[in-house]
């Protein structure tokens, strides 16, 4: 045990720093002078020095690179150029927002799918079965930039249920949540489905129907017990996607988290708040990534000895 | 059984509009100020837009931008993944311990994030957002192609050739590469769905194809100030997106479930 959750912390180790070097290059893949872009032409040249030097680009890209990863240690990402403000700062305001979001996106993701995944699995080949495996392909084919559009038509226009955009209270959260939980229940649904039919192929399972449990003591109780694996990995792997996800749904509903910073940062080629986020957004990928693989390693035992590859 | 069809009819109308999508883009970005914002009717099947453009048209023109970045970055991810695959799963040692480091890097950036990053860097137009996406979209071949190899490369046939001394090359080209195929294919179907979506996404956020050139996912965002004036102008790219993703995705279940294959569920 000891061993796997070492392998385990050490490969995590690896991989941020990899993301980081990977997210400290974006800045050098601007197109001619990062500074130019930045300024614009009409700059003058004690601007722009003063910039080049601040953003340690007249140093060579080694030194550069360990001023980069030394900053991110102490959580110092640079200097936003428009707000005048610290990125982390920027960062620490909207965090509480895409977090806010994921979350709910994640518990609307949850009571869609394993609902959805159980009746299907349950009604196996029936009209049933075809009818809720169709609803989760037509979810996965959805961009979240159309059905967010369409919601708001439907529930804010229309019907005036909810707010347009922004974020007051729960009732703007819903729609936001919807939206970006969609694509993630109807894969998620799949898998309950796929993962439900194959325990329920099992022999156990058809013991405990030959003792005489009633069919849903042996869905919920036997077979449901031995399927959560796979599920608790693609949550885990989810929760993570979807705070990579909610950039684009952020734009849609004007959400005030990290993705719609992002994408302002972009159009205002603020490129170390754009960093700033990337990596936010990584790093906290990496980190429910790591925990899961953990936990699934603590609920099954088989993990431990060999390895998952 | 008609509907078995409808799925392989759509995709064929993506690619023949894509054929002819480059006669279109011209008539595609004619402004009518007559027309503007004028819903679907006899006259004109899909409608105009703000500018009073055809929304039939710019669909049209559309087609071809989805169509060659999503054939563009899956045929290059494809390519450079299944060969970066190939080798680390064969080779193996220090060269697989490298490589997998690697592919965990990338894929430690969540869904289309780290594209829309490097497109926003990079600036707009459609040869940075077929890098943007390639960049990113690598990955998930390399992983399957290594995969399958490490299962593969233990097979009697391959054994019996390395046995008889045939090259490295010809070991992975003739050997293992046909037996890879068909994963790969299922692979890049689902890919072409994804990059359908990426592509309209990435444009949705001003980041892909640049106004006036037509894309689905820049129509969206246009129509999106109009909604309740013309929903018209919001409603016809998304359907033709979501019909589009839709057909791939049911393409490649059919393909997977002809072809016996078990992919690890990609998420998105």
């Amino acid at each position: 045990m000891g061993s796997f959750l070492f392998s385990r912390l050490l490969s995590a180790v690896v991989v941020i720093v990899g993301v980081v070097c990977l997210v400290f290059m974006l800045i050098h893949l601007v197109p001619g002078d990062p500074v130019d872009v930045m300024l614009g032409e009409s700059a003058m040249p004690a601007d722009r020095e003063a910039l080049r030097s601040s953003l340690g680009l007249d140093r060579p890209l080694a030194v550069q690179l360990a001023e980069y990863l030394r900053g991110v240690a102490v959580l110092d990402l640079g200097r936003s150029l428009h707000a005048k403000q610290a990125v982390a700062e920027l960062l620490a305001e909207r965090i509480p927002a895409t977090l806010e979001l994921a979350f709910a996106a994640l518990v609307i993701t949850l009571l869609i799918a394993i609902p959805l995944g159980i009746f299907a699995a349950v009604n196996r080949g029936r009209v049933a079965d075809w009818g809720a495996m169709g609803f989760s392909m037509l979810g996965m084919s959805i961009p979240n930039f159309w059905l967010g559009p369409m919601l708001i038509l439907c529930f804010s226009l229309w019907l005036g249920w909810t707010p347009v955009s922004g974020r007051e209270g729960m009732s703007s959260l819903i729609l936001p949540a919807v939206t970006l939980g969609m694509s993630f229940a109807a894969i998620l649904a799949r898998m309950v489905r796929s993962s439900l039919l194959e325990v329920l192929d099992e022999d156990f399972v058809r013991t405990a129907r030959a003792k005489g449990l009633d069919e849903r003591r042996v869905v919920w109780r036997h077979a449901m017990g031995n399927a959560w694996l796979p599920v608790i990995t693609l949550v885990g792997l989810q929760l993570g996607a979807l705070l990579g996800g909610a950039v684009v749904t952020e734009v849609v509903f004007d959400w005030p988290g990290i993705g719609s910073l992002m994408i302002e940062s972009i159009q205002k080629r603020d490129y170390p708040v754009v960093q700033g986020c990337v990596l936010f957004i990584s790093l906290a990928y990496v980190l429910v990534n790591t925990l899961t693989d953990l936990v699934y390693g603590l609920v099954d035992p088989r993990i431990h000895g060999g390895g998952r590859r | 059984m008609i509907r078995r069809w409808i799925p392989y009819l759509l995709i064929a109308l993506w690619g023949m509009a894509a054929l002819i999508g480059p006669w279109f883009s011209e008539a595609g970005n004619v402004i009518d100020l007559e027309k503007i914002l004028q819903p679907p009717g006899p006259a004109a099947l899909l409608g105009y837009d703000d500018l009073g453009r055809s929304i039939l048209l710019r669909l049209v023109a559309g087609a071809q931008t989805s169509f060659i970045v999503a054939v563009g970055v899956v045929g290059f991810s494809a390519l450079v993944g299944s060969l970066i695959g190939l080798l680390a799963g064969y080779h193996g040692g220090w060269l697989d311990l490298l490589l997998v480091r690697v592919i965990d890097i990338f894929l430690a950036f969540p869904g289309i994030l780290l594209a829309i990053a490097l497109a926003g860097v990079m600036g707009p137009g459609i040869d940075n957002l077929i890098i943007a996406l390639s960049v990113v979209g690598w990955v998930g071949y390399a992983r399957l192609a290594r995969g399958q190899v490490l299962s593969l490369k233990r097979r009697d046939h391959v054994m019996a050739a390395v046995a008889l001394g045939s090259s490295r090359l010809t070991i992975l080209t003739k050997h293992l590469l046909p037996l890879l195929m068909a994963p790969l294919i299922v692979e890049a179907t689902f890919g072409m769905a994804g990059m359908v979506i990426a592509e309209a996404g990435l444009s949705f956020l001003g980041l892909g194809i640049q106004s006036p050139q037509a894309s689905w996912g820049s129509m969206i965002r246009d129509g999106a100030g109009y909604m309740l004036m013309a929903p018209h102008m919001v409603l016809a790219p998304g359907v033709t997106i979501m019909l589009v993703v839709l057909s791939l995705n049911l393409l490649g279940d059919r393909l997977r479930d002809y072809l016996d294959i078990r992919l690890p569920k990609s998420a998105h």
